[in-house]
């Protein structure tokens, strides 16, 4: 099975604030981190090509920094990666970014299984996976909680929803999107990390993935970011003080007369 | 591509500190930049001499925006009711249209409606496009992605609205790549700009640390996934008038390469904690499974539902679709009522925009303090106990 994992590198998301006070970017000693979702999709990638056989090729779009993280990936189980990274691609939103990562996989071979992460901290849109999808003319499915089975080129699997999950049926090939709960992502491996020493990894710039220029980065993003600033915290806040029983009275009062 | 105008530069540094990807940096006193740099614009909008500017290259290809024209809403429906976030939708659709002076328009997908058109009009619709097909009793990304593209291309709406629910997060991103238009996720404030006449598209970033103001220029419709529970639903006014569109979409179109086997609901019998008006929420002071009874008791008092930190939910005192946070569920009710819990960034992250928000802490220090409407520093034990016993009194 040919299975390409899509991983991004991102801040570790709890270090990223705003200065109230100068409303800049507080980024002391921010960690780039493998997108922990993404480390989720690379287990399920490894655990099925140990179950069916296959290769596993990571692949990222950033700067040369993400190098990083794809080493770590091979540390982790994956066969083979590919850095996606060129100037051009700076500023993509999600639908440049599934045109650039779609024309690099395509590259690449021909996918029976594509995996994402259901989500990117930092950007937290979720989109990239099902636009990928597209781009790929694939069939997808988001939110997989879990696989169950793989029987004749068919996944048996499930997706998470909002009220439960639903029970599915896929032929491959199929881009899936995971969740947290899918299985618990195992540490690099000495074999591995020696592995990951040793790969070279390719680099793939716009002009390798034969990209047509216009859809790549800021200018094939329709979306614009024109603001940025910090959430406000509702302001006002009361203390409620006293001996326990005063709290609890005047708390009660509050909830009464909001519900 | 960021320019740099070299002269302007003072080389005072406020760049490179703002920027969140290092990828600007002070070099003999003229700023740098690197392949780092994503275009974000944080640099740009903090620089005080005015010395960076972010290239937006013309976009070709772009659409005539003149003959785009109306607002939609998807009205999602599943196991036999339209979600609430369909009726929010409404709420600021409504209000997008008449600033717009267009209509706004609802679209139903699903199998064996009764009366949902005619509630979407009392919600707020002057247009509903139903179709009702076997095909589509159980949602598919391919199916419902189709219906809709379709519909978009025949009728073209400047903008396009669905909740950011598992369901519309999952198809809704295959139909604007398929358009080859922008979409926001998980919008929390949408707004014209009077100027331009755009979609002013604002959501949090970065685990909710920073927002975004976003906007779709020059591609139509202007799409965008809104975070359920943030926007108000109109009053239900069975007087409105509007009109019923029945649609029949071809066969083909509503073929699935997934196969839906089953549909399990598992909270069926417990409070939607993303749907409640009343939440009430524990973490790891509630010392264990039992503590939770605490918690349970005052969610029933009140009709609420029952929330948890990731400590608690780790510890195994509750399962996981309970977990409020980066990496549990969002929510936003009226009321949130958070006991034993530090309030972490991640934690904050998936409860800050509830309307008021209750902490009970024996830590005065404890950060949940500084997004709490309410405040009680007091032991949860002693504290919990009484206020029952309280709204019992009062009930
Ligand atoms: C990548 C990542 C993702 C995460 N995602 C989430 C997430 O989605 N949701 C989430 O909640 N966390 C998340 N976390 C964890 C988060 O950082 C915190 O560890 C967690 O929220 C802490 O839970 P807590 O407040 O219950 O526990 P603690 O931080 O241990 O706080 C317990 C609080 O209870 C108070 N207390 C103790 N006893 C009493 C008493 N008798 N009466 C009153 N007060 C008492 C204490 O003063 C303390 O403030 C994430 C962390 C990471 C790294
Ligand atoms: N630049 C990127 N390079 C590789 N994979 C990415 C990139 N951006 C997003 N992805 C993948 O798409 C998923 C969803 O990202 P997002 O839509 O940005 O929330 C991530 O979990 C990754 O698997």
């Amino acid at each position: 099975m040919n299975i390409f994992v899509c991983i991004k590198q991102v801040p570790d998301a709890s270090d990223v604030r705003l200065d109230p006070e100068t409303n800049t970017l507080a980024r002391d000693g921010v960690q780039s981190i493998i997108n922990p979702y993404d480390r989720h999709a690379l287990e399920e990638a490894v655990k099925l090509k140990e179950k069916f056989s296959g290769t596993v090729t990571v692949v990222s779009m950033g700067p040369p920094q993400a190098e990083d993280i794809l080493r770590e990936a091979v540390s982790c189980g994956a066969d083979d990666a590919v850095l996606v990274s060129d100037r051009a691609f700076a500023g993509a939103d999600t639908l440049a970014t599934t045109y650039t990562l779609s024309q690099a996989i395509t590259k690449r071979g021909k996918p029976d299984l594509v995996l994402c992460g259901k989500q990117a901290i930092d950007g937290d849109t979720a989109q990239v996976g099902p636009g990928l999808a597209e781009r790929l003319d694939m069939a997808y499915v988001t939110c997989v909680r879990r696989i169950n089975d793989l029987v004749d080129g068919t996944l048996h699997l499930e997706r998470m929803m909002d009220d439960g999950y639903d029970e599915l049926e896929v032929k491959l090939p199929v881009l899936m999107t995971v969740v947290k709960e899918i299985n618990k992502p195992r540490l690099p491996s000495l074999k591995g990390k020696m592995k990951a020493k040793k790969l070279a990894i390719t680099v793939l710039s716009a002009e390798d993935i034969g990209a047509d220029i216009k859809q790549l980065g800021l200018a094939g993003s329709p979306t614009q970011v024109v603001r940025v600033f910090s959430p406000e915290f509702k302001g006002e806040r009361t203390m409620i003080s006293g001996t326990v029983s005063e709290q609890a009275a005047q708390l009660a009062e509050k909830i009464l007369e909001l519900v | 591509m960021l320019q740099i105008d070299e002269d302007a530069c003072i080389g005072c540094g406020v760049c490179e500190e703002n920027c969140a990807f290092d990828a600007i940096h002070v070099v003999d006193g003229v700023a740098r930049v690197n392949d780092n740099c994503t275009l974000c614009g944080s640099c740009v909008e903090n620089c005080e001499v005015e010395a960076l500017h972010i290239e937006k290259s013309d976009q070709d290809g772009h659409v005539d925006l003149s003959s785009w024209s109306g607002i939609w809403v998807y009205a999602e429906f599943r196991h036999g009711r339209i979600a609430p976030v369909a009726f929010e939708l409404l709420g600021i659709g409504r209000q997008l249209a008449d600033q717009r002076q267009v209509k706004l328009s609802a679209v139903l997908l699903g199998h064996g409606f009764s009366d949902e058109a005619e509630q979407l009009i009392a919600g707020g619709a002057d247009f509903v496009y139903v179709a009702d097909d076997q095909a589509l009793e159980h949602f598919t990304d391919d199916a419902y992605g189709n219906v809709i593209i379709d519909l978009i291309n025949e009728h073209k709406p400047e903008v396009v609205l669905a909740g950011a629910t598992a369901i519309g997060r999952s198809f809704i991103p295959r139909v604007a790549t398929s358009l080859k238009t922008g979409l926001t996720a998980d919008c929390t404030q949408l707004a014209i700009d009077p100027d331009s006449g755009n979609l002013l598209q604002t959501r949090p970033a970065f685990g909710g640390n920073i927002m975004a103001t976003i906007v779709c220029p020059n591609f139509r419709p202007q799409m965008a996934t809104v975070r359920p529970l943030v926007m108000k639903p109109l009053e239900t006014d069975l007087s409105r008038q509007g009109e019923v569109i029945q649609v029949k979409p071809a066969a083909a179109r509503m073929d699935s390469r997934v196969k839906v086997v089953r549909c399990v609901i598992e909270e069926a019998d417990q409070v939607n904690i993303v749907e409640a008006d009343v939440v009430i929420a524990g973490g790891r002071g509630l010392e264990n499974a039992e503590g939770f009874s605490l918690i349970e008791e005052l969610a029933d008092l009140l009709g609420a539902g029952v929330a948890a930190s990731r400590a608690a939910v780790d510890s195994g005192w509750i399962p996981y679709p309970h977990q409020v946070g980066q990496t549990g569920k969002t929510v936003c009710p009226k009321l949130y009522i958070c006991c034993g819990i530090s309030g972490a960034i991640q934690h904050l992250v998936g409860m800050q925009s509830s309307e008021v928000i209750v902490a009970i802490n024996r830590d005065s220090d404890a950060p949940i303090f500084s997004v709490a409407t309410y405040g009680v520093v007091g032991d949860l034990f002693e504290i919990l106990p009484e206020l029952i016993a309280r709204l019992k009194e009062k009930r």
